[in-house]
Order: C-alpha cells, then structure tokens, then sequence
C-alpha cells in the first residue's frame, strides 16, 4: 500500500473514528496502570458490586475490584492473545497458501486438508484443541491459529494462482529468477493488501472467540482478567449491578466492531470490483 | 446428473476421510494417554497395561486408526469414558434441544436477514441502506453469550416473560419445551441474521443490475413486481447457500448459546466432556458435526437445480 492509499483509507469517516477509537482502547489498557491508582486485583468485601462513583469511573464487581482497571487489564490480555494469533495465522496460512498456489505437486493436498479443517466448526474445533493441549494462553493462542489459518491459506492461494499469471511473473522467470525468488520478491508483495484485510477480520473475530473460550471456561484460567473470564466471573451477579456484565461485553463488542470497520475499509478500498457495487 | 452426484460424494468421501484423520490424530497427541485418565491415579501398572490390551491401545497406532475406521463406519463411535454408555446414543438423548434451536435460530436469521437485505438492496446507498450495513456489522461483533445474558437479564429476569434457564421438566408438553427455546433462538437467530442479510444485499445489487431488470421495469411492471419476482427469484442461489451455511454455523455456535441458557443439548455435552476429558464423545461430536456440514453443503448444491433451472445436475 502506497501513502496515497492509506490518505484515501483514513478520509473514509467510519474508518477515521474505528482507528481513533481502537487506539483509545490500546491506550487505556496500557496507560492505565501508569496513570490510575486502582490496582485490577485489589479486592474489598465492603465495595462490593458498587454503582460507578469518582472512586471507581465504572464502579466495583462481586470482590470490590475496580471495574475500568480490570477492563484495561482485560484489554491488555484479550488483545495481545488476538494480536499474537492474527500474526500467527497469518503467516502460516501465508505459507501454506503460497505452497499451495506455486507448487502444483502439493496444491490438492493442501487444498483438502483445508477444506476437512474447514468443515469443523471454528469453536468446536478451538474448543477440542485447547481441551487436548491444556488451557493456557499459549494453547488458546495455538488454538485459535490453527482454526483461522485454513481461511488465510484459502485467500492467498486464491490470489496467488491470479498473480503467478500475470505477465510481470513471466518476465521475472524469463530473467532466471529462482522459484523462491519469484514467490518472495515478486509474488507476496502483490499479496499485501489481501492479507491485511484478512489479518484485521482474523484479529476481530479472535477477540471474540477468546471470549467465547474464556466464558465457556476452556480458555484462559479464571483468575487471569480478561474480558471473557471477566463476563463469566460475574454473570451471576448481572441482577444485581448489570455494570459488570455490561462493560467488558462492551469492550468486547467495541473492538471488533472497530477492528471490522478497519478491514472493511481496508477492502473497499483495495478492491476495485466491489467498490462499483458498493 | 449421475456423474455429478457421484463425483459430489466421491469429494464429500475425501474430505470425511481426512477431518476422520484429523480427529484422530487429535486425540493421539492429547497430554496425558486416555488409559490414565480412564483409570485414575489409583491404578497399578497391571492394570493400565490390562486396559491398554483391553482397548487395543497396545496395537500399533496404524492398527488403532483402521480399527477405529471400521468401528466408525458401522455407526459405532466408541464409548464415553465418563457417561458409561455408547456415544451415539449419548449424542442422541442430547440432539432434540440443539435440532429445535438450529432449526428455530434458522428461521429467525432468515426472516430478518432476507427482507433487511432485499431492501437494502433497494434502498442501496441511501439512510436506510447505510443503517442496516452498520447494524448488521454490529451484529457481527457482539458476542452470544453476552447478548444472551443480557436478554436473559431483560426478558426472563426483569419481565418474566421466559424461563431464565433449563428445558423443562423431562417429559415437558412441547409447548413447555419450546417457550424454554424462546430466548435462545432469539440470540442465535439475531446474530446470524447479519451474516443473511449481507449475502442477500449482495445477490440482490448484483441482479439488479441486470438487463432483464430494465427490460421488466421498461414494459411498465411496478417495482414491488421487478424486485419481488423477477429479481428476488433469481438472487436466490446465493441466499439458499447463506442460508444453507447459517444451518452449519449454528451447530457450532450452538455451544456456547446452549451454555448461557442451560440447555441439555449436544453443544453443552461437548463442553462437559472437554473439562472431563472425555475423548471418545469429543471426537464423536466433530466428527457428527463435520459430517453434518459436509452433508449440507452438498444439499445446497442439490438446491441450486431445484431453485436455478439453469443449473443442470
């Protein structure tokens, strides 16, 4: 992407306000202990369940901790999880499309692997693994990876076998260019665009699936905030003071709303054909 | 038509055989081998390597995978090491809530999704278009089980409208069992509905397009005819597909939807299975459920000749 196009992506109004709002979001997570006194695991029985005062911005949950604390402590786990698999999908679906893309021997095997990967359903197939690995946040970062990298491979081996036809190839292979450096020099380049969209949804949707994880109680251990095991933690006590409930979902729900819009934009932008129809 | 429906199940078979290997191979790497956490802690070496003779873990893992396969085959899933009764029939007691959800999830997705997206289509570009592009966007973000426990909140807690949880009592008139669905389809239905309408919007911009369409609307039909019959039917292939997905993509989220509002149905027999670490009824489920999308997939393209009479099987 050229700095023409990142102009054009952020004149767009809704992409404007996602990316403010999504670096507001990374700045309270981790500016918070810097500037707040609240620490997130301090707990008092006398505060508990508290309506928001100037004390707590968000008032307290079912132990007294400070609610926005624990929201940023949450945003500091949930999204580095995210972030960490979106990377990681990312550029092993990469690979995999690559392969499956340039080297013919290799492509209907690849192919039908991700289409059995594919035919799992993304939670259940996250939920087994984290189940046979262990919970840990290495294994839910290991399992959302290895649901989403299927998708990647799909997307890049689509384009590829788009680009690998295209005259400017031809010419590179003309001039003796090595396989390898026609994919790495010549081929992936064309490749950024797709792969940033997919890498903005994959981010979006890990955040939500490590929600679904942590609340299910098969992803991060409980003890650790983050804004699924925070919903889980205290959905017994939504009757009470909703607020608990309420803002970690909203977290939730903000950051992958942003992080769509992101990618969205990103694939307008990017995407001649459905700018017509768009 | 034979040709095609046989090739169809040729590829539906190699896809089956590998997701077979996959689930498979899961359990094979899973910490801890299954005899130990069948037998407990308590057990002497005697006895795990009785067991291990028992359940043919003894054999050569080739040996287990073809054992296994054939096992399959027949319809034998293996025994749940905690339920103490064969899987499939565990999987059945539990299908009945998550049938009735999907199904009822289903209906609510497509009765949202395929008119907001019709009219978004329509109104294309213009407030009401703009509007329901976000809000379907929205729908996409927010998580069931939070969605589902605030309308458990609001609709069950507050108002008292619906039970907060559970299914009824077991043997519950119908009536009963269904008002217990209420909530729960509602969270499914809603969320997925987005996913409909995008697809739709889609279709529908794409044939409104179309020459036809200026023909009809040229030789004087009104709109509501040009857009209900002659495009609408047309944009139907890709709306039956979505439709067609939703069905496979509720199976799975289903899990965490049954969670919420403590339906006995098979999504809460996985997760409960997964925290005892009951492998035969883990893989048993992927495999139903792989095995269900595999075979919707296939009737989605069946679909098409009967929706698209230009599509020849």
């Amino acid at each position: 992407m050229n700095r023409l196009q990142w102009a054009r992506l952020f004149q767009r109004r809704m992409v404007l306000v996602a990316v403010v709002l999504l670096a507001g979001l990374l700045l309270l997570s981790w500016a918070f202990p810097w500037v707040a006194s609240q620490d997130p695991s301090d707990t008092n029985v006398l505060s508990r369940l508290k309506a928001p005062s100037a004390e707590h911005w968000l008032g307290t949950d079912e132990l007294g901790r400070d609610l926005l604390a624990r929201i940023a402590a949450g945003g500091r786990h949930s999204m580095a999880i995210a972030a960490v698999t979106a990377l990681a999908a990312t550029l092993a679906g990469t690979v995999l499309g690559l392969l499956a893309g340039f080297v013919r021997p290799l492509e209907a095997p690849l192919m039908r692997l991700v289409d059995a990967m594919m035919a799992l359903p993304d939670l259940l197939l996250a939920i087994a693994l984290v189940a046979i690995l262990g919970p840990s946040a290495w294994t839910v970062v290991l399992a959302l990876s290895l649901v989403y990298t299927p998708r990647v491979a799909r997307v890049v081996r689509a384009s590829t076998l788009v680009v690998r036809e295209l005259p400017f190839i031809e010419a590179a292979r003309a001039l003796g260019m090595t396989d390898a450096r026609v994919l790495f020099r010549h081929v992936l380049p064309q490749l950024t665009s797709p792969l940033l969209v997919q890498a903005s949804f994959i981010f979006a949707y890990a955040i939500l699936a490590e929600a679904a994880l942590s609340f299910l109680g098969v992803g991060m251990p409980p003890e650790v905030p983050t804004w699924g095991t925070m919903v889980a933690g205290s959905q017994t006590y939504a009757h009470t003071s909703l607020g608990v409930v309420l803002y970690p979902g909203l977290a939730i729900v903000l950051t992958s709303l942003c992080l769509q819009l992101l990618g969205d934009g990103l694939r307008d932008l990017l995407d001649p054909r459905l700018q017509r129809t768009t | 038509m034979l040709k095609f429906l046989l090739s169809r199940l040729a590829g539906m078979l190699a896809v089956m055989a590998l997701v077979g290997v996959i689930v498979f191979g899961l359990t094979r790497v899973a910490a801890g081998d299954p005899v130990s956490v069948l037998l407990g802690d308590q057990a002497t070496p005697a006895d795990v390597e009785r067991a291990k003779v028992r359940y043919g873990l003894d054999q050569p893992v080739a040996v287990q995978f073809a054992v296994w396969v054939g096992q399959v085959s027949r319809g034998d899933l293996g025994d749940s090491i905690f339920l103490q009764r064969p899987v499939t029939q565990a999987l059945l007691e539990r299908a009945e809530p998550t049938l009735w959800l999907a199904f009822l999830a289903v209906s609510v997705a497509a009765l949202i999704g395929v008119p907001a997206g019709i009219a978004s289509a329509v109104f294309r570009g213009r407030a009401l278009d703009q509007v329901l592009s976000t809000v379907a966007m929205l729908g996409a973000s927010i998580p069931s089980f939070w969605l589902g426990l605030l309308m458990m909140q609001a609709f069950a807690v507050s108002l008292g409208w619906f039970p907060v949880s559970g299914y009824g009592e077991p043997g519950a008139p119908l009536a009963e069992r269904l008002r217990h669905l209420v909530l729960p389809a509602a969270v499914l239905g809603l969320l997925n509905s987005t996913l409909v309408l995008r697809f739709t919007r889609a279709a529908m911009m794409e044939v409104l397009t179309e020459d036809y369409i200026r023909t009809a609307r040229s030789k004087g039909l009104g709109e509501t005819v040009v857009v209900l019959k002659h495009a609408l039917r047309n944009a139907l292939v890709p709306i039956v597909t979505v439709i067609g997905l939703t069905v496979a993509l509720m199976i799975g989220g289903a899990v965490v939807t049954e969670t919420v509002f403590g339906l006995p149905g098979v999504g809460s027999l996985v997760v409960n299975a997964v925290m005892r670490r009951d492998y035969p009824v883990i893989q048993g489920a992927l495999l139903v459920v792989a095995g269900l999308y595999v075979l919707i997939n296939f009737l989605v393209d069946l679909l098409y000749a009967v929706v698209d009479p230009r599509v020849r099987l």
